[in-house]
């Protein structure tokens, strides 16, 4: 204000004072006007870029884990390689291991090669390479719950290796196989030529939604359906504590709690809580519920309850917002017909700050969902979560992963087929989050009252 | 018994009480209940609190006291000559515990009869093998004084159990007692019930504080740990930072702290211009249309988990960075990894941050000082940087402080972007590590509990949460104090 008496117009000497044409220094306000408000379109149009380049990465390196390669593979499951005494045995049958299979993938490996006319001078076991080392495992698998079928040809869909799987993708390039020991180029003509014929097919990959995660070399087995349930179980334990002590808490805080000294400690606690960063939360669960209280490592219940510590503050925040948005003529009128103060939370109050506490419990439920920095601590990353689960109990008490612990388990790989799982699992994730958030926004629009 | 069934049991018992107790006071109004002081499910309710409140009280602090007292009477009897240190001390008694846990397994899978276990003998059996038959698996062969100490443990676990499971049950017994005698017309058992439960509600509430001090009591016994074994002076001002497993590691803070708060001010960098500019573009110029579309957008970067920013960096930032000063052009990048792309992406995390904290307090300034400032012939950006912000000022220095502690404590990012090495450099196209990564590489590592180089991570979490709450508090004062200002 100083300075536009400073640099004002002196009186008496006028300058032009045509309102038709600018000043210059008019123009020059004007121009810095329209500067300061690019600045601003920019500032959120950079914002809204970064939202769609990463959503652009996400997809685009995503998308491809959703497909996987097959090979279609006749087999003939010969009796002499897998039941050498000729009864059927189910104990015999088991003796003969995944490597005993190998001969016969070789066998059906050079005759579709042959039947399709294909000149090669690869052995059985260089072609072996094409496919995954999943493949004698599946074969065995089949054998041991059909034992009747030996002896026939039993036409297999074997999962092709990740480098197969990856040139078909266009992730991995001729040029790539010079110094990889794993897959030659020759091998990329034979896949060229059993594509054509339509014994390579790629199909939706319902193994890498529902399957296990697999070792180090097997990439194009992996799935995220394991520490999906790892994570559905942390979830169960974050929602089933941290909704009533949550809600406990708020109501405390806020309908009960006297002006005092403790009362102050507790808010203060609570608000430093909320922004302590999520690594000294499993600093935390590693002393207490490891070191101290002995919990078994890598188990989702661990993890649920460090996730649980961690979502209160942002639960209790919420919920004390809604209770304070129900209007106080509603707790007036209830002591007014001889409610005790308890029963007018309990039964009024309460009911209507409902959508508001679920809308904030789900948004902090989705916080705890995506969280991996305590999850590390724990011991969840580095185990291969291989297994389901048999039952509840080991559910929560078995070790086992979490989605995003499981996406930096894969990123961490050195085997770049891996990236496309941890992109194809952070699409998983996000869906997930998207879904929640939205029931949330619905939940507040739908059932929130304003007064 | 195991505490699930005692559990169950004083379950079921309250859940009997309060059929009892609602009926019984009913009785005793002779059936009318309009004679009753409160109503009837409150005596029933009053019924089943008292069986269920303080048995499962003691129930809880059985469970937790039990091991330290059986702890400490056992660690006599593990001979003093076969350790020199408090670790190896606390290694012997995790053996201890898993050779008791382990008969107790084979007692239970029926490969040992209970006898046997109690009698069994180094001399004789091959204590390891056996146990391994039921899937425990011990490091090393048992030694007799270890396993006289395995044997103390069970027997104590045992009656301990047996204890527990009588007291426990007679607690809710009592309780139950108390809850049905007091079930006639005159006793006022809605206030006895509320004050149950608003003892409850205090101790939902008093989690925060417990919380708290978990984190305290857990950080700084093992940072005084540390420190008895690896000099205080030399972790804060050591500027080495190279930890050896074989010991002879050094481990000075340095390094670490200067990552750290390189990569901060390089997020930051990033995060408060284009945040603040967001902000008040949003709140000063846009349409309701525009800001209705492009807040929440915006807000969904601050949604998104911080493991997809670390493998955005990882995988995409960092390669693109990598083309564009890699060796192929200007050769100052040695590799995707680097204080630059852990920044860059942190910046945008914090962006939505900055933005919507600044909205907030911008939106705070009444509208009356604007409306002033344009009365007087300003225009609107001169509003914004003469009028505006000034007055937002504090706000925003708030804002910024917070997003500062965001990004000090932020983790995935800079495990995933921002390399593992330590250095003390100015080129911010280098790898560096930070205080956060270094946490994780620390405790995930195979390192034994007790040594130097897995305890400095809690020295760590010690410094990253003294920094944080600091950063937190001046940053939550601040805004409070803004706040007041205009309200």
């Amino acid at each position: 204000m100083t300075d536009a008496t400073a640099s004002g117009v002196p009186a008496g000497k006028h300058t032009s004072g045509s309102l038709l044409e600018q000043s210059p220094r008019t123009k020059r306000r004007n121009a810095s006007e329209a500067r300061f408000r690019f600045y601003g379109m920019a500032a959120v149009g950079i914002g809204l870029v970064f939202l769609v380049l990463l959503l652009i990465a996400i997809v685009r390196n995503g998308v491809p884990a959703y497909t996987q390669t097959f090979l279609s593979l006749p087999i003939e499951l010969k009796a002499e390689a897998l039941d050498k005494n000729g009864n059927r045995d189910l104990e015999d049958i088991r003796k003969v291991s995944t490597f005993g299979y190998n001969p016969l993938l070789d066998e059906a490996l050079l005759r579709v090669v042959a039947d399709n006319g294909i000149e090669s001078d690869y052995s059985g076991a260089d072609l072996r390479k094409m496919i995954s080392s999943s493949a004698a495992a599946q074969v065995r698998d089949y054998v041991l719950t059909h034992p009747a079928q030996i002896g026939e040809t039993v036409e297999f869909r074997v999962l092709a290796s990740s480098r197969v799987d990856g040139y078909l993708k266009g992730r991995v390039l001729r040029e790539d196989l010079e110094r990889d020991k794993n897959l030659d180029a020759a091998h990329l003509d034979i896949i060229d030529v059993l594509k054509d014929a339509g014994a390579v097919t790629r199909t939706f990959n319902w193994a890498f939604i529902f399957g296990a995660d697999a070792s180090e070399s097997r990439p194009e087995q992996a799935g995220i359906g394991v520490s999906m349930l790892g994570s559905l179980f942390m979830m169960i334990v974050v929602l089933v504590l941290s909704l009533p002590i949550g809600v406990a808490a708020s109501i405390y805080l806020e309908e009960f709690a006297p002006k005092n000294r403790w009362t102050d400690l507790i808010e203060v606690n609570i608000s430093n809580l909320a922004a302590v960063p999520s690594i000294v939360f499993g600093i935390l669960g590693l002393a207490v519920f490891i070191q101290f209280m002995h919990l078994p490592q890598s188990a989702p219940l661990v993890g649920g309850l460090v996730l649980t510590l961690m979502t209160l503050p942002t639960i209790i925040i919420s919920t004390r917002a809604s209770l304070k948005s129900v209007p106080p003529s509603i707790r007036d009128a209830a002591l007014g017909v001889g409610a005790s103060k308890m029963q007018s939370v309990f039964h009024h109050v309460l009911p209507l700050a409902m959508p508001g506490i679920l809308t904030g419990t789900i948004i902090g439920l989705a916080q705890a969902l995506g969280e991996t920095a305590p999850l590390l601590l724990i011991g969840m990353v580095g185990y291969i979560a291989s297994n389901y689960p048999d039952g509840v109990a080991s559910g929560f008490l078995d070790p086992n992963s979490a989605m995003p612990a499981q996406i930096y388990e894969w990123a961490k790989r050195a085997d770049p087929a891996y990236y496309e799982r941890a992109w194809g699992g952070i699409i998983i994730l996000l869906l997930f989050l998207m879904t929640m958030n939205i029931i949330a926004v619905i939940l507040r629009r739908r059932f929130e009252r304003r007064w | 018994m195991p505490a699930t069934w005692i559990f169950l049991i004083v379950l079921a018992l309250a859940a009997i009480g309060y059929v009892l107790g609602r009926s019984r006071a009913l009785a005793s109004a002779g059936g009318d209940s309009r004679h009753l002081h409160s109503l009837p499910s409150y005596y029933g309710a009053n019924a089943a609190l008292l069986a269920l409140v303080p048995s499962l009280l003691v129930l809880v602090i059985w469970l937790f006291a039990q091991p330290l007292v059986i702890q400490n009477r056992v660690e006599h009897l593990v001979p003093e000559t076969s350790y020199e240190t408090e670790g190896e001390l606390s290694l012997l008694m995790s053996d201890v515990r898993r050779i008791a846990d382990g008969l107790d397994l084979a007692v239970e899978r029926g490969a040992l009869t209970e006898d046997e276990a109690s009698d069994i003998r180094v001399e004789f059996t091959d204590i390891r093998e056996r146990l391994g038959a039921v899937g425990v698996a011990l490091g090393s062969d048992v030694q007799a004084p270890m396993l006289a100490a395995a044997k103390a443990w069970r027997e104590m676990n045992a009656s301990g159990n047996l204890i527990r499971t009588v007291v426990v049950l007679l607690v809710a017994l009592a309780g139950f007692g108390l809850g049905l005698t007091r079930a006639r017309k005159d006793f006022r058992a809605r206030n006895s019930v509320e004050k149950v439960i608003k003892g409850l509600l205090i101790v939902a509430a008093s989690l925060a504080i417990l919380t708290t001090l978990g984190i305290v009591l857990s950080l700084l016994f093992n940072t005084i740990e540390f420190f008895r074994l690896y000099p205080a002076l030399d972790f804060f001002f050591g500027t080495t930072w190279a930890p050896s497993f074989g010991g002879g590691s050094e481990l000075g803070i340095l390094p670490l702290l200067w990552g750290t708060l390189y990569i901060s001010i390089i997020a930051l960098a990033v995060a408060v211009p284009i945040g603040l500019f967001a902000a008040v573009y949003l709140s000063e110029y846009a349409s309701p249309a525009v800001r209705s579309f492009a807040k929440p957008l915006i807000e969904v970067l601050a949604g998104i988990p911080t493991i997809v920013y670390g493998l955005f960096a990882l995988l995409t930032v960092g390669p693109l960075l990598f083309q564009a000063f890699g060796p192929g052009t200007l050769g100052w990048m040695g590799g995707g990894r680097a204080v630059m792309t852990a920044g860059l992406v942190m910046g945008i995390m914090l962006i939505p941050f900055v933005s919507s904290l600044s909205d907030d307090i911008i939106n705070a300034v009444p509208q009356a000082m604007r409306d002033g400032s344009l009365g007087l012939g300003a225009t609107k950006s001169e509003t914004v940087k003469q009028v505006v912000l000034p007055a937002a000022l504090p706000g925003i220095v708030g804002a910024i402080l917070l997003a500062a502690s965001r990004a000090i404590g932020e983790t995935m990012i800079v495990v995933l972007g921002a390399g593992a090495a330590a250095r003390l450099s100015m080129n911010p196209f280098e790898a560096m590590t930070t205080v956060t990564a270094k946490i994780v590489s620390q405790l995930t590592g195979d390192a034994d509990f007790a040594s130097p180089e897995a305890l400095v991570a809690f020295a760590l979490g010690m410094t990253l949460f003294v920094i944080t709450l600091g950063l937190n508090v001046f940053a939550l004062w601040i805004v409070r104090k803004y706040r007041e200002q205009y309200e």
